[in-house]
């Protein structure tokens, strides 16, 4: 049923809207998002939407409060400094802060818009949809194979307490025909994921935990957006630091290793990964990497320019290099993209000097559309 | 709503219900207006307290903001709404489906004792819209006037366009507070007072020195001395001196609201959407002033009838635990319920055993005091008294005594600036009293007076913030500046005291200032 509050309710949802993309900003560079992530809900906190009103300032007026304690003592309950301090006596209002429940999809939209993000084309390559069977319920008939044990066991039990046949002291259950419950199947047809985002990552020692901590909002942002864009993103990833590995996404943010830096080792991996699993007629392909931009020798980047352009380059969508700004890193290896790679517009390079930069960053990545 | 309200009568075993709740009621002596009980889903159970009980209101989206709240905390179990009530003539009450019986009976008793709350205490008189001539009851018919407020902001709404309109309401809904509970009570200005002007003989009671004539001494000198065309100029100075000075308005208003439908340029949409949420403000006003009275006088009533005469053996145990809830102070916070149900009992105590009055109050021994009992049997009689003539604040001030303070362990709290905490201050009577009158005086929030409606003769608007010792928040004083800036559309100023001194806010649509005075 449709209900009155409904119209209320959803334009009180445009101005939180407006209020986040206002923000958008703030959320992007503080990264607690994603440590809420649910499932595919995020809250964010927002706050109040107060109407003004003449009213008194805070910690000029006090009230009356009832319980034990002497003259001098705290009120318990305290949050601190910021706290709204003990509810006032009568209408005491706080600085509620309200946590308004948004879609990722929805995130990556206010995402989108905020920052004019074209929607990708992709390489012309329709979505391959898969059907595939789920156990999702339970029904009376079926082959034996597929008995559900407990639910029968259930049935039966249920079955023999009602008619008073249990024996307590003799427990044995003996189901009947129709007792017997079977898994049942449906089929859903579930989109073949088509689109891959391979994210290499520089752990050398001169990469810190703010680098990182970057690298690690950033890439939740570009996934949000490619989720949005492909129905059944995959995503890959690789660390290096003289020798590059596959690793999953819990490592891949939280290792962090010593040694030098072969960034070529990264692009050759990802190279191979790319051959073996997909192939790039019919894969859009987004490879990521994020460094310093110290590599070990100038050999090496000469390496990693051919690794690019032979590789690389053709088989994707496009080839991101985002360099975070390090107190240890010479940033050398953007200048070398830019003299070798000057020309080739598959290749987007971003500089991140700070979490402020992230959303710059994004836009440069994804304005491109591709 | 229509598509519910058909849905909405109760069952028969909560009719059953309430007619015998309501004999009973009856039978305390309570006195209500009709009572119509509606059960609702949860949902529209948040729907209809999200629009403040009533089911159409007009659109807004805070009602949604409160809706997307207790829709919220209802799912993740933190709050539910037992009872809502309102005030109209016939009385709707809403009961939530699911609840137990026995909450349900709860909640029955409970409004009936709130509903002859909203029909006899005084404040409440306010919200009459005439007298039935037939009956002699009040009319309150909210519902529909709700609805018809309604209906005018979406007729604009319709014609000028939401966005437009909705932001209108959010400016009228910062300046929503700034009204005059005195105003109902005032008596109809006659139309020709304050106009008369100064009467044709009036000049014979000026003095010389006022008019600024010459000092004559002697009486025949007087006319070549003062001639007439002189006398003539000086009383025309005079005039036009007083003319200046006088203010407009004459005197200070508080009813800043009113002041502005009569004489801000609005246009005609502007004017009916400030009048309706002018009226919305005067209805609810009586339930923030009687918050305490009015919850403790119904949880007076719910524990009298449940305990003595609704719940059977088996009934009163959960009964006990949902009162129990209801009653709860977490230790620190003053709980509304509790403190009104007990100050009635304090009340209900004293005048049953005759502690009250001159011998009473002039008696300082403390053994007597405590076994004091003359058997006056008066009680109940006078909590009726009291609940037809208080509001919460003369309820505080009569009868708040220094043993109900002590029993019930009230302290007066502040913050701390040097410690950065908020810390209990005192628990002498006379403070906790003083503490908590203050924050139920004009329902805890400042007072703001137009004071010139033609300030430095620029047409500029001043209102005075009546500063009683405690400063106003300023970045939301700037920001009602600029709501009033929109309806006034003329520089407007507040004069107000910030950190002890006099200050001038004044923002000119589009920057603020603020200087020393």
């Amino acid at each position: 049923m449709s209900l009155k509050i409904d119209q209320d309710h959803s334009r009180f949802r445009k101005i939180v809207r407006g209020k986040i993309r206002k923000n958008l900003k703030k959320y992007i560079s503080q990264g607690e998002l994603i440590g809420k992530k649910g499932k595919d809900l995020v809250s964010i906190p927002i706050p109040q939407i107060d109407i003004p009103r003449f009213r008194f300032a805070d910690k000029q007026q006090g009230g009356v409060g009832q319980g034990d304690g002497e003259p001098g003592d705290p009120l318990s309950g305290q949050e601190g400094e910021e706290g709204d301090g003990a509810g006032k006596a009568g209408e005491g209002e706080g600085d509620h802060v309200l946590e308004v429940e948004v879609t990722l999809d929805e995130l990556a939209d206010i995402l989108g818009e905020e920052l004019e993000l074209p929607n990708i084309e992709t390489k012309g390559k329709s979505t391959i949809v898969d059907k595939k069977d789920r156990y999702v319920g339970i029904r009376n008939v079926g082959p034996n194979s597929l008995r559900h044990f407990k639910r029968t066991y259930r049935n039966a039990l249920l079955r023999q307490i009602a008619s008073g046949q249990y024996d307590p002291k003799n427990p044995i259950i003996v189901p009947t025909r129709d007792d017997m419950r079977y898994r049942s199947w449906k089929t859903e047809e579930e989109p073949v994921a088509n689109a891959v985002i391979i994210y290499m990552m520089d752990v050398s020692g001169s990469m810190g935990d703010e680098q990182k901590e970057i690298v690690r909002i950033e890439s939740f942002w570009l996934d949000a957006w490619l989720t949005k864009q492909y129905k059944g993103l995959e995503t890959r990833f690789i660390i290096h630091d003289a020798v590059a590995r596959e690793v999953d996404r819990e490592t891949f943010f939280k290792t962090r290793e010593s040694g030098g830096t072969m960034i070529s080792s990264a692009y050759k991996l990802c190279a191979e990964i790319i051959e073996a699993d997909y192939p790039s007629s019919e894969w859009n392909i987004y490879p990521y990497h994020f460094s310093d931009g110290d590599n070990w020798s100038v050999d090496d980047t000469l390496l990693c320019i051919d690794l690019l352009k032979n590789k690389l380059l053709p088989a994707s969508n496009v080839f991101s290099y985002g360099q975070v700004e390090s107190p240890y890193g010479s940033g050398q290896f953007l200048k070398d993209l830019h003299e070798h790679l000057k020309d080739d517009d598959r290749i987007i390079t971003s500089e991140i000097r700070d979490r402020d930069a992230i959303m710059e960053s994004i836009r440069e990545f994804l304005s491109k559309g591709k | 709503m229509a598509k519910f309200a058909l849905k909405t009568q109760i069952p028969r075993y909560l009719y059953r219900e309430q007619v015998a709740i309501e004999e009973i009621a009856r039978g305390y002596g309570l006195d209500f207006f009709p009572m119509v009980f509606e059960v609702l889903n949860y949902d529209q159970m948040n729907e209809v307290a999200s629009y403040g009980g009533f089911p159409t209101r007009y659109p807004h989206w805070r009602f949604g903001m409160e809706y997307e709240r207790m829709s919220k905390s209802a799912e993740y179990g933190l709050s539910k709404i037992y009872e809502m009530v309102i005030n109209t003539n016939p009385s709707v009450a809403y009961l939530l489906e699911g609840n137990s019986l026995v909450e349900q009976k709860l909640v029955m008793a409970h409004v009936y004792a709130h509903v002859d709350f909203f029909k006899n205490n005084f404040t409440f008189a306010t919200t009459n819209q005439g007298i039935d001539r037939r009956t002699g009851e009040p009319i309150r018919k909210w519902i529909d006037t709700m609805a018809n407020h309604g209906a005018v902001v979406r007729r604009w709404a319709k014609r000028i366009g939401i966005d437009k309109v909705e932001a209108f309401i959010d400016h009228c809904l910062s300046l929503e507070n700034l009204i005059d509970p005195n105003v109902p009570y005032l008596p109809v200005p006659s139309i020709t007072e304050g106009k008369e002007p100064a009467g044709g003989d009036g000049a014979e009671d000026e003095l010389p020195e006022e008019l600024g004539l010459l000092r004559v001494d002697k009486d025949y000198m007087a006319s070549f001395i003062n001639p007439e065309e002189f006398v003539a100029a000086q009383r025309q100075k005079l005039v036009d001196a007083q003319e200046q000075e006088r203010r407009f308005p004459e005197e200070p208003r508080r009813d800043v609201l009113s002041f502005l439908i009569e004489h801000a340029p609005l246009e005609r949409w502007e004017r009916d959407i400030l009048n309706v949420i002018r009226r919305e403000a005067y209805y609810f006003y009586p339930q923030m002033q009687t918050k305490i009275m009015n919850e403790g006088w119904a949880s007076y009533w719910h524990s009298q009838m449940m305990t003595q005469k609704i719940c059977d053996t088996s009934e009163i145990i959960e009964y006990a635990d949902r009162n129990a809830s209801v009653m709860a102070t977490d230790g620190k916070n003053l709980n509304p319920y509790k403190l009104g149900v007990e100050l009635y009992r304090h009340i209900e105590e004293r005048w049953n055993k005759g502690r009250f009055g001159k011998e009473w109050d002039d008696c300082d021994e403390l053994e007597v005091r405590r076994s004091w009992d003359r058997r006056t049997g008066k009680g109940r009689e006078k909590i009726f008294e009291v609940r037809r003539f208080h509001n919460d604040v003369t309820f505080i001030d009569e009868f708040l005594t220094p043993e109900f303070v002590m029993e019930h362990k009230l302290y007066a709290f502040g913050y701390n600036n040097r410690e950065g905490r908020w810390e209990i201050e005192t628990r002498q009577f006379e403070e906790v009293k003083q503490s908590l009158l203050f924050s139920l005086t004009n329902a805890g929030q400042p007072f703001i007076y137009v004071a010139d409606a033609n300030h430095e003769n620029r047409g500029e608007l001043l209102l005075e913030h009546d500063h009683q010792g405690i400063d106003l928040r300023v970045d939301y004083a700037r920001e009602v500046l600029e709501a009033l800036h929109r309806v006034w559309r003329r520089p407007v100023e507040l004069r107000t005291e910030v950190e002890k001194k006099p200050v001038l806010m004044r923002y000119d649509g589009s920057e603020h200032a603020q200087r020393a005075l």
